[in-house]
């Protein structure tokens, strides 16, 4: 009965949440507490709902061949079949992906909203910062449930717009506001892809709705060529390229971090950017027919993974490290959609929002205790006055790190095979060696923060229950969220999978290696930053490599590359635009109002109303005829004065 | 007979402007007031007739028709179809906010309000004349009190309100005049062809579209260029920044907002409907001259540091889509174009008031001289982002689905060129970001802490705008069904002609 209703009610679960919001903005701003309970009761309310349906969708094996849609006409022109028209639907679609994600989404937030109960206590704009956090989680969970790729690219535009608010909180902080400006500007320029992979498809296909197009796409011979099929394709990875900061549109989500913290647990676990993952996933069907398109997924996945890795070695900031970890974990993602296992892709975003999530909330919570002093280098020994919260980091390192039986091991492990059967060793061998770097900058950061001697400048203190609380929760998942996805009974792949699910054997090959892999990348951190007291063998390292570590410490200077674009090459032209507006377009017209003026001023001589000067005129003309008349002859003077003789 | 609903709507103004006439000019409460009453019986009839116009029986309706010059055929022909009532409530919205918009006016208040109620009972004229004479007479009769306005209410920056006032004025007097050569000479030769003089639109377009392909296409041109000036169509923009610069800021939201729009619709519901031939010779030439003030303007914009620079740059860059939409010629671009001149408009008078409202408070509009408003003037703030984000076509905000069915219809027919046209949301978000940013973000500066935020009758703009933008973004079919009830006739009558083409 409440599963029936849940299932039949999705919208609701979005609905929630966006109600919150209008509710706090326009009624409970004042009122603090009640702002916070709005917020957190809604998504908790939307949360229950989530798993009914989910529950709805997992009992019954009918909707992983059938997805149940029920959708509404939101826009129609013309007239069907005698005009071109257009017809846009807005629904839900709810199959084991979208219901899994819903849960998934909506689960996370809750935790992450009690989290910022705490975090944000005593922050002048806490109730906005509550009404933004119930937009962001309804617009993420709008996209999750669409039935239609225009309603998608509406609510990821959504997702996008509240990140910009939610980075850009601190409106008074100058790194802020640059901050949400690159992070909405980097995904604006994926979006422009994005749209005009839609807009192709729209025109090619006649619709937007995922099942029709799975269907259409499937025959696509009947309606356009490969080429353009490709086409279409990489214009819509670009969309994803931004959102879920792959290289080269990356360079966004490590500034994200600007935002509260519980934002870019948000942003990096939960909401945002897995939306770009979960959009290539949802158009499987697009990629899966275009052999071209799945390897540049692959490829970029693979060398995201690879690059964020390398710059995480050498980053300072607690919340930055987490940041390009993020990046490279999306890297893992990407990769395994490209190799084609839509299994192991969502199966790795599931774990990730776990222990990601968990991971940015504990840090948050360390930044809460030391008063948002960020430089890991200046930290030391934390767990002993914060056992709760560094435990559970610990919990989500040995997660990332992908130590057995926690939760990242099993959908890494998922990955790694997925590559190795699909015969990529090349992104193979690039994705375990990420592996034993991931291994080792986590580490490196957990044994510097929370072990090793205390700093006593610092005078950390554990946190409050709202805070804590969530991070346990969260933890018990990053321990848990992978069992159901073991090589020996992998539920998870009977139920998310695309074509046909996937069976293979067990590769104890490839999971003796990332064991190894993750094992020695911890060991090597412990060996340099934890037994080496005086770390003296990590600078050695740094000042050896100097101009390498230099310019991973400075992100490749990608940053520094595009900043140059946009000022001197965007900008150059900009100005050049305008000069020419101003002197030549405008000059134009002035020139006409000039011209006019002047023949007007030149004309005036004539009419001045003056007697003498009609006068003078007038004698000068009978000069010039008598002149005339003298030196031609009278034949002449007949022509000008007519009959007169 | 019924109740005449378009010319009460086109009275309730004037009959307020003539009221303010024996209002005392000290009691600047009262002329405020009468002329929110004048504006708001308009806002509330054209909605009602939005509301009740029955789309699915289509065509005009509410029509009232008085024999005038009957050797010239003109008839005062008011009526409205689903082209004209989005365009109709768009001017009663905009005319609302712009009094409240103006509440501060101090300086002879009773001559502004008198003109501001001329102005706006004039553009709407346009929209529900159904007869060309007609039309061309309101078309006309605004340019006036702009001018005025301008003069004596303006403010100047880079070039001073004079400057402002005569380039707008003398410009928009010269496209009128390709525009008015245009319409005798189509008078001219449709009146020969049928025998009998006739004015009115749906009359004169049945004669005008069985005319020679080659009349077509230079009536067309005419027209084209009248029309295109109005609309700022590059590269016959160079008045719209500095104009909208100059001009006082309620000025500023209706010539953005709506009068500009006279361009685009005149190009619809004259240009296009009665010279089909013409307009298929000329769709490429104003594609192409579309994209090119998408991009040009945008870029434009964003090497501006006047606030009502980067606006007015923004509105010729929007306009760009228009041109382009209008230039599909199909039933997709044709709505794209009418939504997007509606979208638009709701969004620009927004953008004006706001930044009217900043300069009055800080007396500035020069971008390095803020920063950090947002926390002093918050409602300010959220006025001024709404109208932004509405600018780069956020999703959910009315500008939207206007701009991507327009992308669609252009797609379709353009490809590669309408690709160029999209690009400008990357330039776009840009600057407008920037312009935000720069204004309303970073830290507070303490010259400004004494600001009041925006309260009482200035809130008026942000309510009712910003209702239509967020309403109309999540709801597009509210405006779409209207549009398309008017455009899907329209595309009918000509279809014939347009797929013969023109040729010379």
């Amino acid at each position: 009965m409440l599963v029936e209703f849940a299932m039949m009610h999705a919208w609701l679960v979005p609905l929630l949440p966006a109600l919150a919001f209008l509710v706090i903005v326009f009624l409970t701003r004042p009122f603090e507490k009640l702002s916070a309970i709005i917020a957190v009761g809604s998504m908790a309310l939307a949360c229950v709902i989530a798993s009914f349906a989910a529950y709805g969708i997992f009992t019954n094996h009918e909707f992983t061949e059938k997805p149940l849609v029920y959708a509404a006409n939101w826009l129609s022109l013309g007239i069907p079949g005698v005009t071109d028209s257009l017809l846009v639907q807005v629904g839900v679609q709810l199959d084991p992906v979208s219901a899994m994600m819903m849960f998934m989404v909506s689960f996370i937030s809750t935790f992450i909203f009690l989290y910022s109960v705490g975090y944000m206590k005593g922050d002048p704009g806490f109730s906005v910062f509550f009404s933004y956090l119930s937009l962001f989680g309804a617009s993420m969970l709008l996209l999750v449930i669409s039935s239609n790729l225009l309603q998608m690219f509406i609510a990821w535009e959504l997702v996008g717009l509240c990140s910009y608010l939610l980075i850009g909180f601190y409106t008074h902080k100058i790194s802020a506001r640059e901050a949400a400006k690159k992070a909405f500007v980097t995904c604006r320029v994926a979006d422009f892809g994005l749209l005009l992979g839609l807009l192709a498809l729209q025109i090619t296909f006649g619709t937007l709705n995922l099942v029709e197009l799975g269907e259409k796409i499937h025959n696509f011979q009947e309606y356009t060529t490969i080429g353009m099929l490709t086409l279409i394709a990489v214009l819509v990875f670009i969309g994803p390229i931004g959102k879920s900061g792959q290289f080269p549109l990356h360079v966004w989500l490590p500034d994200a971090m600007e935002g509260p913290t519980p934002v870019s647990a948000l942003i990096h676990a939960a909401t945002m950017v897995v939306a770009g993952v979960y959009l290539v996933g949802r158009t499987m069907f697009l990629f899966h027919e275009v052999e071209s398109a799945m390897q540049l997924v692959a490829v970029t996945g693979a060398f995201t993974a690879l690059f964020a890795a390398t710059i995480a070695l050498t980053q300072r900031e607690i919340k930055r490290i987490l940041a390009y970890s993020t990046v490279s974990q999306l890297g893992y993602m990407m990769l395994a959609l490209g190799v084609g296992s839509l299994t192991a892709g969502m199966f790795h975003m599931w774990t990730h929002a776990f222990f990601k999530a968990l991971m940015f909330l504990a840090a948050g919570s360390v930044l809460y205790a030391l008063h948002h002093k960020a430089d890991v280098w200046e930290m030391g020994g934390l767990i002993k006055k914060m056992p709760i919260t560094g435990w559970t980091f610990v919990i989500g390192g040995l997660a990332i790190a992908g130590i057995p039986p926690f939760a990242g091991f099993w959908s890494k492990d998922e990955i790694l095979v997925a590559t190795l059967a699909e015969g990529h060793y090349v992104l193979f061998a690039m994705a375990a060696f990420t592996a034993f770097l991931t291994a080792f900058y986590m580490w490196r950061m957990i044994f510097l923060v929370f072990f090793g001697d205390e700093k006593p400048e610092n005078h950390p203190q554990e946190s409050p229950w709202t805070m804590t609380v969530p991070l346990i929760v969260l933890a018990v998942g990053a321990i848990g969220a992978g069992w159901m996805g073991t090589p020996w009974n992998n539920v998870w792949a009977e139920w998310i999978y695309f074509g046909e699910p996937h069976h293979g054997p067990i590769n104890y090959g490839a999971m003796l290696l990332s064991i190894v892999l993750a094992g020695s990348g911890i060991y090597l951190a412990y060996t340099m930053y934890l037994k080496d007291t005086k770390k003296k063998r990590a600078r050695k390292l740094a000042e050896w490599f100097g101009p390498v570590h230099r310019m991973l410490y400075n992100k490749y200077y990608i940053d520094e590359l595009y900043l140059w674009f946009n000022h001197a090459l965007v900008d150059g032209t900009a100005r050049l635009f305008y000069l020419f507006d101003l002197y030549v377009v405008d000059g134009f017209v002035n020139g006409i109002g000039t011209f006019t003026k002047s023949s007007g001023d030149g004309l005036r001589v004539f009419q001045t109303g003056r007697l003498q000067n009609y006068a003078l005129i007038f004698f000068l003309g009978v000069l010039a005829v008598a002149v005339l008349v003298t030196f031609t002859g009278p034949s002449a003077a007949s022509l000008v004065l007519g009959g007169v003789k | 007979m019924d109740f005449p609903i378009l010319l009460t709507i086109l009275l309730a103004p004037i009959v307020a402007a003539l009221v303010l006439v024996f209002v005392p000019k000290e009691e600047s409460l009262t002329i405020k007031s009468v002329a929110a009453v004048g504006t708001f019986v308009s806002l509330a009839l054209s909605l009602y007739a939005y509301f009740t116009y029955d789309q699915s029986l289509g065509g005009l309706q509410f029509a009232m028709q008085i024999p005038w010059i009957q050797d010239l055929g003109v008839t005062f022909f008011l009526a409205a179809d689903g082209i004209s009532l989005p365009m109709l409530l768009l001017t009663n919205l905009i005319g609302f906010s712009a009094i409240f918009a103006s509440w501060n006016i101090n300086n002879r208040p009773r001559e502004f309000f008198i003109l501001l109620l001329l102005l706006i009972a004039g553009v709407m004229g346009t929209f529900i004349a159904h007869d060309l004479f007609i039309f061309l007479l309101f078309y006309e009769v605004v340019v006036i009190p702009i001018y005025i306005m301008v003069v004596i209410w303006g403010s100047s920056k880079r070039v001073t309100k004079e400057y402002a006032a005569m380039k707008l004025t003398i410009y928009l007097l010269i496209g009128s005049a390709f525009l008015l050569v245009g319409v005798i000479a189509l008078f001219v030769k449709t009146s020969a062809m049928s025998g009998v003089p006739d004015m009115s639109f749906t009359g004169m377009a049945v004669v005008a579209q069985q005319l020679s392909g080659f009349d077509q296409i230079w009536l067309f041109g005419l027209m084209l260029l009248g029309f295109g000036s109005l609309i700022s169509m590059w590269p016959f923009h160079s008045w719209s920044p500095d104009g909208y610069a100059g001009a006082p800021t309620a000025v500023s939201m209706i010539h953005a907002g709506v009068l500009k729009k006279i361009g685009g619709y005149g190009l619809v519901k004259i240009a296009v409907f009665m010279l089909p031939a013409g307009a298929s010779f000329w769709a490429p030439y104003m594609a192409v001259l579309g994209v090119a003030g998408v991009a040009y303007a945008a870029m434009g914009a964003l090497a501006q540091k006047d606030l009502k620079y980067v606006v007015g740059y923004s509105s010729v860059s929007h306009m760009g889509y228009v041109i382009l939409a209008v230039a599909c010629l199909n039933v997709i671009g044709l709505n794209g174009a009418v939504a997007n001149m509606f979208a638009h408009g709701v969004m620009a008078a927004l953008f004006f008031s706001m930044i009217g409202f900043i300069y009055e408070k800080t007396h500035t509009r020069w971008i390095p001289d803020m920063g950090g408003l947002a926390r002093q003037t918050p409602r300010l703030a959220v006025g001024f982002m709404m109208a932004a984000m509405a600018s780069l076509g956020l999703p959910g905000l009315i500008s939207f689905v206007p701009e991507f069915t327009i992308f669609i219809g252009a797609f379709d027919v353009y490809g590669g060129l309408a690709v160029v046209g999209i690009a400008g949301i990357i330039i776009t978000a840009l600057y407008v970001l920037r312009a935000g940013a720069n204004t309303l973000f970073g830290p507070p500066r303490p010259e400004y802490d004494h600001l009041k935020d925006i309260r009482g009758p200035e809130m008026v703009p942000l309510i009712v705008l910003g209702t239509v933008l967020v309403v109309g973004g999540f709801l597009p079919s509210l405006l779409f069904d209207m549009i398309n009830s008017g455009v899907v006739p329209l595309h009918a009558a000509i279809s014939d002609v347009l797929q013969l083409g023109g040729k010379l």
